[in-house]
């Protein structure tokens, strides 16, 4: 009864042991008891039931009106990328649920905690091809963490305290709910919600064995080279400041993987950049080099290996992740550290001796020196009249001290801005990195402003990916999202067209793509904006955007054939990354 | 490393869905089922699979850990053919009148440990059971008696160095089980993983 939370005329009802509800009241009761503040979502007939029980919980329960339900549930990664809570979405049957796949996919390689509402068609009808009827539990099945069909309103409140359980611990991920209309409708006793913490064939996390973190402390305190590389896990465990405290005990060189970022500051002493195909030059040539490498709640992303039987090979292996599935999948670990990173860190921290690494730490600076020199340099000081995509983040620093949020699309924008951001607090890079799906920026950008709104939130996009989701600028004028758009517009396909240039003989084949006039398209959803591509009036133009009291769309045109630089080509050992 | 028989034994909740679950972890490495068996266990509520594929050993222990990985799973083991025992059941139908004339027959049925399930005038149906060569040699022996119809179940298997499942299995039945279920078990070597 304690989380009993009905709609005013209901409530006298609630002083009894049990309440008459509807299963569609059920959940919306389960949202509030579980604190959900805001729900991304878009109505149709099979979810029409929630909907109406929605009217009532108004003063409650946000719901933001997206304009596809792709935008809805990328808005829910935003949200809870940033805010460290589960996201919400809701959709209808058929189409509706359809639309959620690719988010779907992207939260479940990205192990983003969501819980999506999907409305079905009457249960008597499952199976018989009805009106907007599509086999949701199959078809999402590889890209839940968990799924379920609901049919009778009784199972609501237990089915929705084991969704929102799965999808925010152990190693989080999403959960869809398939709930049939007479469920919506259906009239029950309810005697209140109770949040799940236990199922027995599901183990979040382990207890930690300490002989194992023993065993990683042995080889650490013994490594002349050692060095650590993390992933989104530090995170996601929310192992920030012990995570700080390992760095600072044992003073090893750390790297972050594209999610990995913002977990700790940019500038962090013993920060030595990003790993991975369009990473750093340093820490992907010493992955080669070191003689314990440490890797802390990441997965060994092809990306971020590259030629695996060329990875590490000189290396003892320490891993620790809270997903047994991980360990070992891609890079035999010497010792595994199965757990919970906020657990494990500090037990590891404990074990370890003080130390540093002086002249190992330079040897990453000499390499950053270089990198410097050929890449960064002309890439943030072009001496050239064309605007690059590295000045404009350069500046976008500059102006916002590291402290906004900065999420990303996929393309040559998204490898420049997290090459190039800065970055002060955690869960300030979004981005997505396992699907790399375009389109993704705009709308999670959205769920990140709902899911920390106290802060900047700029969506960095290219002129592709823009187009794939545009229509969430109508999301923005209705709900009134005060984020900044930066487009970084090469007029190209940039990404793909690099890979073009470089693998394919520059046959550029269908990578030139055509753009409406962005500020134009801004305005006709009430959202101001401009276009600058002289370089006198860059800074000016990011000020103005950031200081926009609202929405802001700022389009940027910048060289059409740059490339993104170090790379790790495809196929190659990331001790062959080029420069150039 | 080459390619051998491994038995995947899983056990889990008895859920609507979870068999697709399953059966994605392999059909998405394009790995071929060679056999499944699913089946309640001894305990109510939880189901046991059986599953036999052709694979090396690298590719099987992620396999596992994917399937132990999912939420409705309890437990997940694979073991090579050396390290279980493992029978098919077969049934084979054949024309009453062919068979009784034929005394040779039943000596033959002996032979191969086949029972008759059902006799009736116008046809038998024997059973018996064993690895797949011996059920299928017995298919060869009745094919000229006029086998009318044949079928085999899938693989079911029994670990040989199993320790303590059944008790272990029934820990589960208790609303919370006791610390040694919930043991970081899976780091350590195969045979000791058997604590359930
Ligand atoms: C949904 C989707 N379709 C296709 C791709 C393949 N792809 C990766 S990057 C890229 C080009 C992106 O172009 P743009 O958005 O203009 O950004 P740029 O690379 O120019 O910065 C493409 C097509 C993808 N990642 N996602």
């Amino acid at each position: 009864m304690d989380t009993l939370t009905l709609p005013k005329d209901k409530q006298t009802a609630a002083k009894q042991e049990t309440v008459e509800v509807t299963g569609s009241v059920a959940l919306l009761d389960a949202l509030i008891a579980e604190k959900v503040d805001t729900i991304f979502g878009y109505p149709g007939g099979a979810i029409m039931p929630i909907y109406d029980a929605l009217y009532d919980y108004n003063d409650r329960l946000k719901h933001v009106l997206v304009r596809h339900e792709q935008g809805g549930i990328h808005a829910g990664q935003g949200y809870a990328r940033t805010s460290g809570k589960v996201g919400v979405v809701f959709a209808t049957s058929g189409p509706g649920a359809t639309n959620l796949v690719t988010g779907l996919a992207d939260a479940m390689i990205d192990s983003t905690p969501l819980v999506c509402i999907t409305g079905q068609v009457f249960a008597h009808l499952l199976g018989t091809d009805a009106f907007q009827e599509t086999d949701v539990i199959n078809i999402t099945t590889p890209v839940t963490k968990w799924n379920y069909q609901v049919t009778d309103a009784t199972e609501i409140p237990a089915v929705i305290a084991k969704a929102f359980f799965i999808a925010g611990s152990g190693r989080p991920g999403p959960v869809l709910i398939d709930i049939t209309k007479n469920a919506q409708l259906q009239k029950f006793s309810y005697d209140g919600y109770k949040p799940c913490d236990y199922i027995r064939s599901y183990r979040p996390k382990p207890l930690v064995r300490k002989e194992y973190v023993q065993q990683a402390a042995d080889l650490i305190n013994k490594a002349e080279k050692p060095f650590v590389i993390f992933g989104q896990g530090v995170i996601l465990g929310k192992a920030e400041a012990e995570f700080k405290a390992f760095l600072q005990k044992s003073g090893i060189p750390a790297a972050w993987t594209i999610l990995g970022m913002s977990a700790i500051a940019t500038d962090h002493p013993q920060a030595v950049g990003m790993l991975g195909m369009h990473g750093n030059y340093g820490p992907n040539v010493l992955t080669n080099e070191c003689d314990v490498l440490i890797a802390i709640g990441m997965r060994f992303d092809d990306r971020v290996t590259g030629r695996l039987d060329k990875y590490a090979k000189q290396a003892k292996v320490i891993h620790l992740d809270i997903d047994p599935a991980e360990i070992d999948k891609n890079v035999k670990s010497t010792v595994p550290v199965w757990g919970d990173c906020k657990e494990t860190l500090p037990l590891l921290t404990e074990m370890i001796e003080p130390k540093v690494y002086p002249q190992w730490l330079q040897k990453f600076r000499d390499f950053e020196q270089q990198e410097q020199e050929i890449c960064i340099q002309p890439e943030l000081h072009p001496d050239t009249e064309i605007l690059t995509m590295g000045e404009v983040i350069n500046i976008l620093n500059d102006l916002t001290k590291g402290e906004a949020i900065v999420v990303t699309d996929v393309g040559q924008h998204q490898m420049v801005a997290c090459r190039y951001a800065k970055f002060t607090k955690t869960k300030s890079n979004i981005t997505s990195g396992g699907l790399g799906t375009m389109g993704f920026a705009l709308p999670a950008a959205i769920g990140a402003k709902f899911g920390d709104p106290a802060r900047t939130v700029v969506a960095v996009i290219g002129d592709g990916g823009f187009q794939m989701t545009l229509q969430e600028l109508g999301t923005i004028m209705q709900s009134k999202v005060n984020v900044k758009i930066l487009i970084l517009n090469n007029q190209f396909l940039g990404m793909v067209r690099q890979w073009q240039q470089l693998f394919h003989e520059r046959r550029y084949s269908f990578v030139d793509i055509t753009s409406p006039d962005f500020v134009q398209v801004a305005k006709g959803y009430g959202i101001s904006g401009q276009k600058v591509s002289e370089r006198e009036v860059l800074r000016g133009a990011l000020e103005t955007m950031l200081n926009h009291n609202g929405a802001y769309l700022l389009e940027v045109m910048v060289g059409k054939e740059n490339n993104v630089f170090p790379m790790v080509p495809q196929g190659c050992s990331v001790s062959e990354i080029r420069l150039k | 490393m080459s390619k051998q028989e491994y038995t995947i034994t899983v056990y889990t909740e008895n859920h609507i869905g979870l068999l697709n679950r399953i059966a994605i972890i392999f059909s998405r490495r394009k790995i071929n089922v060679e056999s499944l068996n699913t089946s309640p266990s001894e305990v109510a509520g939880i189901h046991r699979f059986t599953i036999v594929i052709n694979e090396v050993e690298d590719v099987v222990r992620k396999l596992v850990r994917q399937v132990e990985k999912q939420v409705e799973v309890l437990k997940a083991y694979y073991n090579t053919n050396d390290e279980i025992v493992w029978q098919e059941l077969a049934m084979y139908k054949v024309p009453t009148d062919e068979i009784a004339e034929k005394v040779k027959v039943e000596r033959l049925l002996r032979e191969y440990g086949a029972r008759a399930v059902v006799i009736r005038k116008d046809y038998t149906i024997f059973e018996t059971s064993g690895h797949r060569e011996e059920t299928d040699r017995l298919v060869q022996v009745l094919e000229p008696f006029g086998l009318i119809e044949f079928v085999r179940s899938a693989r079911v298997a029994i670990i040989k160095s199993s320790r303590g499942f059944h008790e272990k299995l029934k820990e589960f039945e208790a609303l919370r089980p006791g610390a040694n279920i919930v043991e970081n078990e899976f780091l350590d070597k195969q045979e000791e993983v058997f604590t359930m």
